[in-house]
């Protein structure tokens, strides 16, 4: 076996450096100009109308006409504590996510190992090819899909109906499971990527102090991916807590964060607006205990 | 009705009046707050431009070309989904028009986004506007008309006799826990359904004496609420898209519910039928109603004469599949004839069991006066909280 002779460094924070240093002051003005337009769409289009999004939060409707009125008010945040169907929405949410992000890490660092250190050139290829396909086609298009395979009369049933049984239909596991195929890519590339970096020789060594594959994959291999695994599972959980065309197509009655904001924007758009600051605050707690952890020093 | 509406127009200035002394003239009983807001007097030269929000199906090629053509008026039509998007756009105050439904149009004339229109403009509102149609509380206001209508539908009870075998011949199905389809009912995903639950409390329940669907006190909007709640444990699927909703009848997810005679006809299969169970329905009643900021206001009376007419009326009424407001339209030829018959168009008799749309608000539109009803925020909140 040839052994992978180097780590690559992790790139992003030594390009960076090489910028700096190759900037002179002169040229202070040109990077001014260069910067402006990001920092313009960030602060304008990007942070500028979540800003205004999120102050609607605090703001009144009138009961009569249903028109937004400027104020200051906490009662649209008390109704997402004391409206049941409201808790329970974001609770629910908040699981489906958590869901979604466990069985795409259960499934993409069997098949990264598998890709990078098993499988011949051919079929890693065509591995690679088959998780990266979907990102090719629309999102809609996956999601009517998912609702085609999984309808009554549809594929899957076509296919369980000579074994007795039935699919899902259109309920919650449904939704975990289509939030699951649309997000998978974002976990297995980078869990792929990573597992590709670990040096043969760690398994080698691994195996010659009499470690079996299973206590391989715990004490060497996870440890080193976990800031592959970390950085996946951010992509499948906010894309997930933020979705809500998934439930609406195949969700059946199933209502997430999202359907409620849908259904809010139109209706009373200051509860809606509070409502988006739930996923906010879930993610914002989810990179915290990440962080805890000390997983992102090292993406 | 038919006379008085000239002699109202006539006199604009004493309609507003009317209007500001809230005056009851207009035959449905009610007299409610509205904006004063100025009305056309004549009509001018038309500004070249018309931006219409509108259901898909009413503003298309076939009929906007030739307008084009008469008037010089470009049309943009902006297809909304739902009523509440149409509000929306509405008070953005971008759009000269809207093909406004009932539970839209209180809002719209409460909230002064739309203007008093004066039918003397609009030569094609003429008798052969069905009655049915005509002076209706949703567009008819203390005498004063904020709307010309241009079609209607009912909320029917589509199943899918496969299934079912026979027809089901009361709401039950979609309303009770114990119903036989339990897990494959849908409904419609939007407040304004709070109604259909008010028009089958009202036969199951008359001792919570409801008489209008769309006059609710708080007891009986929560007796609609618990209802609704009892349902939501037999819906396979909510359904606000009518494309999503006749897949989901195709697909087999869905074996009965609410829904529209065109969805049951562009399901193209002859196992889903349709009937108006015993109970009666809730039913939507559009009609064009001008912006308070339109910038294109002569080009929009032009544009609701235009559509009034039986010709392009019926256009309109075929296209989307929906009884016209036009009904003279139903004499000019077969086709009109067949599809007037299917739609129950001319049929006052079928309309007579059919609640139309209508915003709630805190003034009781069944005209009790010794208690506060609920308006359509607080339908809104209790409709959000039953899918939980």
């Amino acid at each position: 076996m040839t052994s992978v002779l180097q780590v690559p460094e992790p790139p992003t924070q030594a390009k960076a450096q090489v910028v700096a240093a190759r900037t002179p002051r002169q040229n202070r003005r040109g990077l001014l100009w260069l910067l402006t337009p990001p920092a313009a769409w960030l602060l304008v289009l990007y942070i500028g109308s979540l800003f205004f999004l999120l102050i609607t939060a605090f703001w009144f409707i009138n009961p009569f006409t249903s028109k937004v009125v400027p104020g200051f008010t906490l009662e649209n945040f008390v109704s997402i504590l004391t409206v049941p169907a409201y808790l329970t929405t974001a609770i629910r949410s908040l699981l489906i996510a958590l869901a979604v992000t466990f069985i795409a890490i259960v499934l993409a660092v069997p098949l990264a190992i598998y890709m990078a250190k098993i499988a011949s050139p051919p079929m890693r290829a065509f591995l690679a090819l088959s998780i990266t396909l979907p990102l090719w086609a629309g999102y809609l298009v996956k999601l009517i899909a998912m609702r085609v395979v999984f309808t009554e009369n549809g594929f899957l049933n076509w296919l369980l109906a000579p074994f007795g049984i039935s699919g899902p239909g259109f309920n919650t596991s449904t939704v975990i499971i289509t939030l699951t195929y649309l997000w998978f890519p974002f976990m297995a590339l980078p869990v792929y990527t990573a597992v590709r970096q670990i040096p043969n020789n760690y398994f080698d060594a691994s195996a010659d102090l009499g470690a079996n594959s299973w206590r391989t994959i715990r004490t060497v291999v996870l440890p080193l991916i976990k800031p592959a695994i970390i950085a996946g599972s951010v992509f499948t959980f906010s894309l997930s807590l933020g979705d809500y065309l998934v439930a609406r197509f195949v969700g059946g009655s199933t209502q997430m964060i999202g359907s409620i904001i849908a259904s809010n924007i139109n209706l009373n758009p200051p509860v809606a607006a509070a409502f988006s600051f739930v996923p906010i605050a879930f993610v914002l707690v989810y990179l915290w205990v990440v962080r805890k952890m000390g997983a992102l020093e090292r993406l | 009705m038919k006379k008085f509406l000239p002699v109202l127009s006539t006199v604009a200035a004493a309609a507003l009046v009317l209007t500001a002394c809230g005056g009851d003239t207009s035959g449905n009983g009610l007299s409610i707050e509205v904006p004063e807001l100025p009305m056309m007097e004549t009509v001018g030269e038309p500004e070249g431009q018309l931006n219409i929000v509108n259901w898909s199906g009413f503003v298309e090629p076939a009929w906007t070309d030739k307008f084009t053509e008469e008037t010089g008026c470009v049309v943009n039509p902006r297809v909304a989904g739902t009523s509440d998007e149409m509000v929306t756009l509405m008070r953005t105050g971008q759009y000269d028009l809207v093909s406004a439904s009932g539970d839209a149009s209180l809002r719209l004339i409460v909230g002064g986004d739309v203007s008093p229109l004066n039918l003397d403009l609009i030569r094609n509102f003429s008798d052969d506007i069905v009655p049915g149609m005509k002076g209706q509380i949703y567009d008819t206001i203390n005498g004063q008309a904020y709307g010309v209508p241009i079609g209607r539908g009912a909320n029917i009870l589509q199943y899918d006799e496969e299934v079912t075998g026979t027809a089901p011949d009361s709401w039950s199905v979609v309303w009770e826990a114990d119903s036989p389809y339990a897990g494959k009912v849908t409904a419609y995903d939007a407040p304004i359904y709070i109604a259909d639950a008010a028009v089958y409390l009202m036969s199951t329940k008359p001792e919570l004496g409801i008489t209008n669907p769309y006059a609710l006190d708080e007891t009986q909007l929560a007796a609609a609420v618990d209802l609704l709640k009892q349902q939501n444990s037999i819906i396979g699927e909510y359904w606000s898209d009518p494309a999503a909703q006749i897949g989901s009848f195709v697909g087999g997810n869905t074996v009965v519910g609410t829904s529209w005679e065109i969805l049951r006809k562009l399901t193209g299969e002859e196992k889903f039928k349709s009937t108006l169970p015993k109970e009666g329905s809730t039913g939507w009643y559009d009609a064009w109603m001008l912006s308070s900021t339109a910038a294109n206001p002569n080009c929009a009376y032009l544009w609701m004469d235009y559509t009034s007419s039986a010709e392009v009326n019926g256009q309109i009424a075929t296209t989307f599949g929906m009884a016209p407001a036009n009904g003279a339209w139903c004499d000019t030829s077969e086709e009109a004839k067949a599809h007037c018959e299917q739609y129950h168009a001319t049929d006052e008799v079928y309309f007579d069991q059919i609640w139309p749309w209508t915003t709630p608000i805190e003034q009781c539109v069944d005209g009790r006066t010794d208690v506060k009803c609920t308006n359509f925020q607080d339908w809104t909140d209790a409709w959000l909280t039953i899918k939980g």
